[in-house]
């Protein structure tokens, strides 16, 4: 077993909690740049170029770029080799949420009761996903999740004849409702397949991968380029303004199913796709 | 890209000449307000009491900035979702509110309200909070306090950049913008 003290994953959650709130992925930045080649709307490009200029000035100055500094949705994979030692891996990463919103400025959003509604004033909890691989090492994700984007998201329960145009109308059609909500040019992150819950982890999952891969499974590739092409079509544009670019990108995630069901969920990402990544 | 400046307070004629679609540069004094906020303030008009600042002619902008780090007026501060603020906002256009300033589509009964009492919807860019913390260029808190990020604040703006969505004529910018350029399936 390899030792991996719980201080170390505190003090990587803290820094990735400032990193990903202040640096804008290059992904995200180069496919600004893209849009702005393709955007015809006047006001759709003056959007975008304010994009650019805002993720410059976040890096530069060292600032967040939105105030919504998010939900702490963290995914931690966990090699079986790895024994964590020192205290609670939980607690740990809770104290690197507080440690990094209190020292890195970030707006502290969380409430500790859905229907009460009191600050924590620190930002914590965090969603956690844990998950057991192969070796002895330890990999940390953040991606920080502002709730205006998050708002937008659904799930949906297809019927098997649906198939592959079911999926896509679907996802097209949210996309439509959403309209300017979640703050286009946005990230759709799609799951298909699973259970109820399986589908909704999957669709935020595939806001992991950096923009401009695709899913490595030609078929998916394809589905993912033809339904970003349809909610380009769409003509909501950047910030719903009307225009050309709404959506930076769809990644798709799959799970084998049911033979009765055939779950599908998306979730929405604003363009300030956040996230940040370490190993241990 | 043409650009139209304006100063707070509005006049009724600054709010009829304003359209949608419009790209506006704001300066004055603009009052951040989101959801705690606007709960407070219809209770107090609910109870027939004054509201805490003067509304005529102002601007609300639904923002709950980031903490300020040191040395800056403000932390990042773009605005939120301003759906959250429809069932409170007519009410306050009733007591001469003339500009809010938002990100995302509002219901019918703010649309009508705009109308009945002569003011304008605008978006700021959602997510450009680091860029629009720059414009602002004071800030005090007013009421509210114990609401930290929702309390409300006198800012004080400079070229603060907006988009009218929805005019006080009825025009919506988001359904219009849309449909200009919307391909039908079949379109080059």
């Amino acid at each position: 077993m390899r030792e991996v003290h719980v201080d170390t994953v505190r003090d990587h959650i803290r820094d990735m909690c400032i990193d990903a709130n202040y640096n804008l992925g290059d992904d995200v930045v180069q496919a600004f740049e893209q849009s702005l080649k393709i955007e015809e709307s006047p006001t759709g490009r003056n959007v975008l170029e304010q994009l650019i200029e805002n993720a410059r000035i976040a890096r530069e100055e060292q600032v967040p770029m939105c105030q919504d500094t998010g939900f702490a949705v963290i995914f931690v994979e966990v090699g079986q080799e790895v024994l964590f030692v020192g205290g609670d891996v939980k607690d740990a990463i809770n104290e690197g949420v507080r440690r990094g919103y209190t020292e890195g400025y970030l707006r502290k959003s969380i409430v500790s009761d859905p229907v009460e509604r009191v600050n924590t004033k620190d930002n914590t909890p965090a969603v956690i996903h844990f998950d057991v691989v192969p070796g002895d090492k330890v990999k940390l994700t953040i991606a920080p999740k502002g709730g205006g984007s998050e708002n937008m998201s659904t799930v949906r329960m297809l019927k098997p004849a649906q198939g592959r145009q079911g999926v896509i109308d679907f996802v097209v059609e949210h996309v439509k409702t959403a309209g300017p909500n979640p703050c286009p040019p946005t990230v759709v992150g799609v799951g298909i397949g699973g259970t109820f819950e399986k589908v909704a982890w999957l669709a935020k999952k595939a806001l992991l991968r950096p923009l401009g891969e695709p899913n490595p499974d030609p078929f998916y590739a394809e589905m993912e380029k033809e339904i970003l092409t349809k909610v380009n079509d769409l003509g909501i544009g950047p910030q719903g303004f009307g225009g050309r670019v709404t959506s930076l990108a769809v990644h798709i995630e799959t799970h084998p199913c049911h033979i009765a069901s055939f779950p599908a969920a998306v979730n929405i990402n604003c363009h300030a796709s956040r996230h940040s990544e370490r190993n241990i | 890209m043409s650009v139209k400046r304006i100063s707070t307070p509005l006049s009724e004629q600054d709010v009829m000449e304003l359209k949608a679609g419009d790209n506006v540069l704001i300066t004055g004094v603009v009052y951040s307000a989101r959801d705690a906020a606007h709960k407070k303030l219809v209770e107090l008009l609910d109870k027939g009491e004054d509201l805490p600042v003067d509304l005529r002619g102002q601007v609300i902008y639904y923002v709950g900035p980031a903490p300020a780090k040191p040395g800056q007026v403000i932390g990042s501060a773009g605005p939120t979702t301003s759906g959250r603020m429809d069932a409170y906002t007519p009410a306050l256009l009733a007591q001469g509110a003339k500009g809010l300033v938002g990100k995302g589509s509002r219901n019918q009964e703010v649309k009508d309200a705009l109308k009945e009492h002569g003011a304008v919807y605008f978006a700021s860019v959602g997510g450009a909070a680091a860029l629009t913390a720059k414009t602002i260029k004071a800030s005090e808190v007013v009421a509210y306090e114990e609401l930290g990020a929702e309390a409300i604040r006198r800012m004080t703006v400079e070229d603060f950049p907006v988009t009218v969505v929805n005019d006080a004529h009825g025009n919506d910018l988001y359904v219009e913008g849309a449909k200009k350029y919307e391909r039908v399936a079949g379109e080059g």
